[in-house]
């Protein structure tokens, strides 16, 4: 018995030169992804495909070889597991090996945030604010399992991290090896230098506090060079 | 080489049984209320003072040689009435004694007079027991919330405070974990 | 050349001569927030500053307040020690020690010889690597860089001594209630005589490093003395007071845990400045390296907790053979032991100064208050008397010189 197969007519809904599938729309991602198992798209929606989930150009794999070589993390200690990450930072486990020794202390010149420790409720506003603080490209590791779950302190006083902000690797420890800690690090880059961005902080909904000023409508006249607000004081 | 349990005699950190209700009948001859009680237990010598007086037992027991203020913290005796508790733990440096006093008020009038002015290391521990119990000291310069945020409501220590925490993720509420906005 | 001339002309026509800066300035408030390269933790100042002068301080703290407290009062007993562990978090045996010693004078139970021994050795053990911290971040904050290295490598030793004996870098949960976890494995003897033997000419070496550095001696010597009387009103205990000149070590005037057993100094400063708080720890190195060669020595054979077994477990092959043995060990793991009701307060000596804990039991088998009375707690009140009217660099010095540790203030 012969089964007849035909391609859905979703990727071809507003015609060939539609602009690329929303990858907000689940539905359509996941029957694209049916037929790519199958075999059934063809040269042009096969291209956009692949283009979309793999890094073909020279240049987005440059780059992103690049940022996965030399993140900048923040120097952000917490409690118990900031000594331990301090650790990472001394002569045994090293993370100089990789290019990561550049511990910066100003988040506008940091690429990674490691939250090491416990996030109480009277941190995470500032967290999130040396978060927001940081510019794009950015990563953020939850370190230990305090901030990754609630870990050993279980109460009123503590905030998961995954309430706020979002995080790339999360570390499980308690503290974690400074192996442990080099591990989920080196995942990070793994992650940076393979997989694209599939825009996963906009559906966490993990946008929105920046502090950046736009063009004022009440002053049109205003200079765009505004700058963001904030006090860097506060930092 | 270790020398082995040395050859003195026993030392006695804390007035024994008998030196305690010497110092607590020092302080009832100079004010007949101001000592509700004492209690020896395990080495450990307290002294139950009235709340009102108990500014004037730590002066005095201050004058007498305990002049360092180790701690003080609360306690909720939760069900038992009067509720919160302020413990003051007193040493003598010169004679290696330490001596405890305990003070407890009710909930609905909790307050208490500060020891700022007889220890300057009062202040930050007065505003934790505020902060976690709710005990207003007077004369506290700046009572205000130490380690919770300003404008925290609640005692969180009190015994009928909940823990609160947030729900451990299984495999029935994995698919609405912390953070994830739909 | 007349550009030079130019130049020669304008540059001998400025006076070089200081301006008096006035009565006095106006007073800026600067936030050194609770993220900051040289803060020790999440500790938020306010910084009142007139010039470079710092006229007034206030700290803020309750950045990493855990309720610790309030967690400990929902667990059993045996399950409290890993909480209490993390507060204080560079010197977790102290925590544990603090605790377990309430609980145990509480029940009433002896602690045997040998599980004293071993918890020295470990309480020392991680005095050091606790002063190694310190010594490294505050020299680091100094400026001194290669320090953090130096004091890390040695605290890795530690901590491979640590993970011989429990398994675990660091909070460890050796200590239990009634002695140790488990005896010390075959080759810790050894190990730890190769770090003993190493650790004073490493201590050596520092001294080299820091002391004959002018530029050390020029922001720690003088910079923000405080009296002892001062220090003993706000409540500071530990190397603090000791540089102060007073003599205050509860090892020596209530000792526990068999510390009268040993023969060891107290260091003790004249001044009361930074340079002598970091000569006191310094020297404190020697003298826990010095108890802990005595303890191995006289390391008495024995069990190492206590044979009570309503309180301590059994140990694991007994309970094939004995019903008891299976029962206790059962009643231990689910519900935990009861202590009858009581209060004490329980202080012991660390690295920072008197770490006490306050044990209510009201008769069940979980605490009814557990708070930890922390050094760093009251040391932090004498930070603001100790920097008023110094510079604003003598400031992050003396940070680093208090060592204090947030995990403890804020519990």
């Amino acid at each position: 018995m012969e089964v007849k197969r035909e391609p859905i007519d979703v990727l071809r809904k507003a015609g060939p030169s539609a602009d690329p599938i929303d990858a907000s729309d689940f539905r359509s991602r996941q029957l694209a992804a049916r037929d790519m198992l199958r075999g059934d798209l063809d040269d042009e929606d096969l291209e956009r495909y692949v283009q979309e989930r793999v890094l073909t150009t020279t240049l987005e794999r440059a780059v992103a070889w690049g940022q996965g070589n030399s993140i900048w993390p923040l120097t952000f200690g917490l409690a118990c597991c900031a000594i331990e990450m301090m650790t990472i930072v001394a002569a045994r486990a090293d993370i100089a090996r990789f290019g990561y020794e550049v511990l910066r202390a100003s988040p506008r010149q940091a690429d990674l945030i490691i939250l090491s420790g416990r996030v109480s409720i009277k941190m995470a506003p500032v967290v999130r604010r040396l978060y927001d603080q940081m510019l794009e490209p950015k990563w953020a590791i939850s370190m230990g399992a305090c901030c990754s779950s609630m870990g050993v302190f279980n109460n009123y006083a503590l905030v998961p991290a995954d309430k706020f902000m979002p995080i790339d690797v999360h570390v499980p420890g308690c503290p974690p090896r400074p192996e442990a800690l080099m591990h989920g690090i080196l995942r990070l880059r793994k992650k940076i230098q393979e997989g694209p961005d599939l825009g996963w902080r906009e559906r966490y909904g993990a946008v929105g506090t920046e502090e950046v000023v736009g063009p004022d409508e009440a002053r049109p006249d205003a200079e765009r060079a505004a700058g963001p607000s904030g006090d860097p004081a506060g930092a | 080489m270790p020398s082995g349990p040395p050859a003195r005699a026993e030392t006695r950190p804390v007035p024994d049984a008998t030196g305690l209700e010497l110092i607590a009948q020092a302080l009832q001859e100079a004010n007949a209320d101001s000592v509700l009680g004492t209690a020896f237990f395990r080495d450990r010598a307290v002294i139950i003072a009235n709340p009102p007086d108990v500014h004037e037992v730590l002066g005095r027991l201050k004058d007498q040689g305990y002049d360092f203020l180790a701690s003080l913290h609360g306690v909720d005796y939760y069900p038992e009435e009067p509720r919160l508790g302020v413990l003051y733990e007193l040493l003598d440096m010169k004679e290696v004694d330490r001596i405890s006093v305990k003070a407890r008020v009710h909930t609905d009038a909790p307050r208490i007079a500060s020891v700022v002015d007889l220890w300057p290391g009062a202040d930050h521990p007065e505003r934790e027991v505020y902060d976690m119990f709710g005990v207003v000291f007077e004369g506290h310069p700046d009572l205000r919330r130490i380690l919770m945020p300003e404008d925290y409501e609640g005692f969180p220590q009190r015994r009928d405070f909940p823990v609160g925490g947030e729900p451990v993720l299984f495999t029935y509420n994995e698919d609405s974990p912390y953070g994830k906005s739909q | 050349m007349s550009a030079t001339t130019d130049y020669r002309k304008r540059e001998e026509s400025i006076t070089l001569t200081s301006e008096p800066a006035g009565e006095r300035q106006e007073l800026l408030t600067l936030n050194m927030g609770p993220h900051h390269p040289a803060t020790h933790g999440v500790l938020r100042l306010l910084v009142t500053l007139e010039g470079e002068i710092v006229r007034d301080l206030k700290p803020i703290i309750g950045y990493v307040h855990t309720g610790i407290e309030k967690t400990c009062e929902d667990k059993s007993y045996w399950k409290v020690i890993p909480c209490v562990e993390r507060m204080d978090y560079v010197s977790y045996y102290f925590n544990a020690m603090a605790f377990c010693g309430a609980v145990e004078t509480l029940l009433g139970i002896e602690v045997p010889p040998r599980a004293q021994y071993l918890r020295v050795i470990h309480l020392e053990l991680n005095r050091i690597a606790s002063h190694m911290v310190w010594l490294g971040t505050g020299a680091l904050d100094l400026g001194a860089v290669s320090m953090f290295w130096y004091c890390f490598r040695e605290r890795e030793n530690i901590l491979d001594l640590f993970e011989m004996s429990s398994g675990q870098r660091m909070h460890t949960r050796y200590f239990q209630v009634g002695g140790v976890f488990e005896d010390i494995p075959t080759g810790f003897a050894a190990k730890l005589r190769t770090f003993l033997d190493r650790m004073p000419t490493r201590a050596d070496q520092f001294a080299d490093l820091m002391e004959k550095n002018e530029i050390v001696l020029r922001r720690l010597r003088d910079v923000c003395p405080l009296d002892e009387k001062t220090l003993l009103g706000l409540g500071v205990t530990g190397p603090l007071l000791r540089a102060a000149g007073n003599p205050w070590d509860l090892r020596k005037a209530q000792p526990y845990s068999s510390y009268d057993h040993f023969d060891f100094k107290i260091p003790v400063g004249t001044v009361g400045d930074n340079y002598d708080r970091y000569r006191v720890r310094h020297a404190e190195l020697y003298e826990s390296v010095k108890i802990i060669e005595q303890a191995l020595e006289g390391l008495p054979e024995g069990d190492h907790i206590t044979s009570d077994r309503k309180v301590a477990l059994p140990p694991r092959h007994e309970l094939a053979t004995s019903m008891e043995a299976l029962i206790h060990h059962f009643k231990l793991v689910t519900e935990g032991f009861r202590v009858p009701p009581g209060e004490i307060y329980y202080p012991i000596e660390g690295p920072r100064g008197e770490l006490g804990c306050f044990v209510r039991a009201d008769g069940s088998a979980k605490p009814a208050r557990v708070h930890m009375r922390d050094p760093s707690f009251s040391n932090l009140m004498a930070f603001a008397p100790m920097v008023k009217d110094g510079y604003i660099a003598d400031l992050i010095a003396t940070i680093a010189m208090l060592d204090p540790i947030l995990g403890g203030i804020d519990r």
